[in-house]
């Protein structure tokens, strides 16, 4: 069956993204967002340098991010690759801080269906709470929608009771309307958080992309009565840009969806800029970023 | 799988408000004749106010038909040099005016905003920017009309009477002003009754750009001082921007005698969605179509029409986005809604929405919390509306949108022209020679494809039938202002 798309205007979206980044955002707003988009933060580790000793002090600052600032609320997650799952998991233990794991073949997803599959089952048997997986790029960019989505149904299985993010991996996709559709097969196949990026391509939350998905989010929520949520990963590095991706959220989704359960955001550097500007609300003067600990 | 929600932060926008403290308002503005600020004739002033506290900002004198005799003498003696000065000459002024109004746009958006009841996003976004951009446009052109009007000689006519209306202050005397310069003429403007400020301080600014005395006048008043502007002997020419009611009065005075005459009218512009349309971008189309500047737009799209099968889905989704429209103080950065002009104006909305509803059509308004003070109307949206209702035929100039549903595309285009009117229309569709196609056979002067309320001083502006003639902006905008000799 040949593949229908809903329609996107590209130069609708930017301009409707472009108005919501204008929002002013001030005083209490500024503070509380901050504290918001914390505790929405996916604190992410993906190199291949990645140690167990790197691993524990990110995990340490995700449940603690200012010792300083006890208002500051831990993040929602630790997202590392799977083979640091169980060294996460351990240094998280009680917390109240999600283990979240990449999986089947991350970033590019260039592997079999049953690698993916062992690549997710061994996560989750790591004690991974929440799996990222990517869809595979080559299928759908194929027009081979069907394969997309039972992947994603087979992965899904396979996480038992993690909690199933698909990444759309939307800077290779081309499009708006890929974005959208791409959101629905997603959403179609079972996903419970719909994320944009794996942070390796080159861009990746883009306000546009963000806008897309949070309108195809509220479109099938409201036909199926299912919650989705959302996860903007890649290029959310500065106060400013995810407190922009908030407004996004806020003012498309509303209220009920500026909550770590239906929203993340994936980051590896902003929580520094966050703590920094946090400071500001309270100092009036710019922190150095010497005062906060890199991880 | 649920996760337990640890932290319930709620979040919601701190009052953003743009700080007044830089605007440097005088208590009390004379006219601006011949160069300065004078008194009037007979001592006449009126406060300006506040739209959204009622509170009146400062004292502006009205100009008697004296005063507008004098206007049009000052006027008439500058108008020899003005015309002989090499026309790079003119550019630079206009260019300078540009920039001026560039320094002080913040100040202007500020007053804008004050003396109108607009959002300061928009007077700071759209207005201002524009107002310089046409400026800048004509400057350009001061040099080469030949090639805008394609004639080997061209003349001035001489003085040009302007009349702007309180929808755009500022960037409608811009729209009036800057094409007349560029060709050579003097001006003497008009501006509404209820927004004078940013014309008089764009006279400060002319002042400040050492623009000859005369070359630009202004005078405020109300509808007497702008007949007294149309009757007065020795103006060359009327340029209107306002109701179809005035701009008939007008073209009936004028029957008769040597003066050219351009109008810019009322609207009841089609806003056409079809199917195949990107939908939620269509949704903030027609959001901006019809809330841009609390529908005080003579172009808004106003006569929404939705294709019948997907009119349930576009209906829910526009309804969903206009919960969300923030409606309250303008001069709040957040704020999409501001207030509504005028009293006046107020009680037009509230009876033009009672018929609707007496007539049968069903009315939802946003629920939303208003300023006590003030003149306010939320959004609103009317359904089941047949295209007799007075609400789909005549101008409300507020924040309502009436929709109409249609079958066809032929039914669609048949529907958007049957109206007195035509300003303005909208398109949606995703299909390149559909919207063509419908482009061609609507009778609207400016027709959007995939967008709305887009405006660019490149493009020309005006309406068809009771809409008005002229065309304003781009090189069409020159001919309404020079006499073609060869």
């Amino acid at each position: 069956m040949s593949r229908r798309l809903a329609h996107v205007d590209r130069v609708g979206v930017e301009e409707r993204a472009a108005q919501l980044g204008g929002r002013s955002i001030k005083t209490s707003a500024k503070q509380q967002g901050i504290r918001l988009a914390v505790s929405v933060l996916d604190l992410t580790t993906l190199e291949g340098a990645d140690t167990a000793g790197k691993v524990r002090h990110l995990c340490a600052k995700a449940v603690c991010p200012a010792p300083t600032m006890p208002e500051i609320p831990s993040v929602a997650a630790v997202c590392v690759y799977p083979a640091l799952v169980a060294v996460a998991r351990e240094a998280l233990n009680a917390t109240g801080v999600r283990t979240a794991s990449v999986a089947t073949g991350f970033p590019a997803g260039q592997i079999s269906l049953a690698a993916k599959l062992r690549d997710t089952e061994d996560a989750v048997a790591a004690g991974a709470d929440e799996i990222d997986m990517v869809i595979s790029r080559e299928a759908f960019l194929a027009g081979d929608d069907s394969r997309v989505q039972e992947e994603i149904v087979r992965v899904k299985d396979a996480c038992g009771d993690a909690h199933l993010k698909v990444i759309l991996e939307t800077a290779e996709l081309g499009s708006y309307d890929h974005v959208r559709h791409a959101s629905m097969l997603a959403m179609e196949a079972g996903a419970d958080f719909i994320k944009t990026s794996t942070g390796k391509a080159a861009s990746g939350a883009t306000p546009g992309v963000c806008l897309v998905m949070l309108e195809a989010i509220r479109d099938y929520v409201e036909r199926s009565g299912r919650v989705v949520g959302f996860k903007a990963a890649g290029g959310v590095s500065t106060s400013k840009a995810a407190l922009q991706r908030l407004v996004l959220v806020k003012e498309t989704l509303g209220d009920d969806w500026l909550t770590p359960d239906r929203l993340r955001m994936g980051a590896s550097s902003v929580l520094n800029d966050l703590l920094m500007q946090y400071s500001k609300t309270e100092t009036g003067r710019y922190g150095r970023s010497e005062d906060f600990s890199r991880e | 799988m649920t996760i337990e929600s640890r932290t319930s932060i709620v979040w919601e926008y701190a009052p953003a408000p743009e700080s007044a403290d830089h605007v440097r308002l005088k208590d009390r503005y004379g006219l601006f004749i011949d160069g300065d600020f004078r008194e009037p004739a007979q001592a006449r002033y009126m406060p300006s106010i506040n739209p959204a506290t009622e509170e009146p900002i400062a004292e502006v004198a009205w100009a008697g038909p004296d005063d507008v005799n004098r206007a049009v003498a000052s006027a008439r003696a500058a108008h020899p040099g003005w015309a002989a000065l090499p026309a790079l000459e003119r550019s630079k002024y206009l260019f300078r005016i540009a920039r001026l109004i560039q320094e002080r746009a913040r100040e202007l958006a500020v007053v804008e905003t004050l003396d109108g009841g607009k959002p300061l996003r928009e007077s700071r976004d759209v207005d201002i920017p524009l107002a310089a951009a046409h400026f800048f446009h004509y400057a350009g052109w001061a040099d080469k009309l030949r090639y805008g009007v394609n004639a080997r000689e061209v003349a001035p006519l001489g003085v040009v009477g302007q009349i702007v209306p309180w929808n755009f202050p500022l960037l409608m005397a811009a729209w009036k002003l800057a094409p007349a310069l560029a060709c050579g003429n003097t001006a003497i403007l008009k501006p509404a009754e209820t927004t004078p400020l940013t014309a008089l301080l764009l006279a400060e600014i002319c002042r400040e750009a050492e623009l000859p005395a005369g070359v630009v006048t202004i005078l405020p008043g109300d509808g007497a001082t702008g007949a007294a502007l149309v009757r007065a002997p020795g103006v060359d020419k009327i340029a209107f921007t306002g109701s179809t009611a005035v701009g008939r009065d007008i073209q009936a005075a004028l029957a008769g005698r040597d003066t050219r005459l351009t109008l810019e009218l009322g609207g009841k512009s089609a806003n056409i969605v079809f199917e195949d349309a990107a939908l939620d971008q269509a949704v903030e189309g027609i959001v901006n179509g019809i809330f841009f500047n609390q529908g005080h737009v003579c172009c808004a799209g106003s006569r929404l029409l939705i294709q019948e099968s997907v009119l349930d889905e576009v209906i829910a989704k526009l309804w969903r986005r206009m919960g969300l429209l923030r409606i309250g103080d303008p001069l709040d950065k957040n704020t999409d809604v501001g207030a509504i002009n005028s009293a006046e104006q107020l009680q037009r909305i509230e009876t033009l929405v009672a018929a609707g509803e007496e007539e049968g059509a069903l009315r939802r308004t946003v629920a939303c919390e208003l300023p006590e003070r003030g003149y306010w109307f939320a959004p609103t949206l009317f359904t089941d509306v047949s295209p007799a209702h007075r609400i789909a035929v005549e101008e409300i100039f507020g924040p309502v949108v009436s929709v109409l549903s249609f079958r066809t595309q032929a039914e669609a285009i048949e529907k958007a022209n049957n109206s007195r009117y035509g300003l303005a229309a909208g398109i949606w569709t995703d299909k390149g020679a559909k919207a063509f196609e419908v482009a061609s056979a609507l009778k609207a002067g400016v027709v959007w494809q995939n967008t709305y309320n887009h405006f660019d001083p490149t493009a020309a502006f005006g309406g068809y039938k009771e809409s008005g003639f002229g065309r304003e902006g781009g090189p069409g905008g020159l001919r309404p202002y020079l006499r073609v000799l060869s």
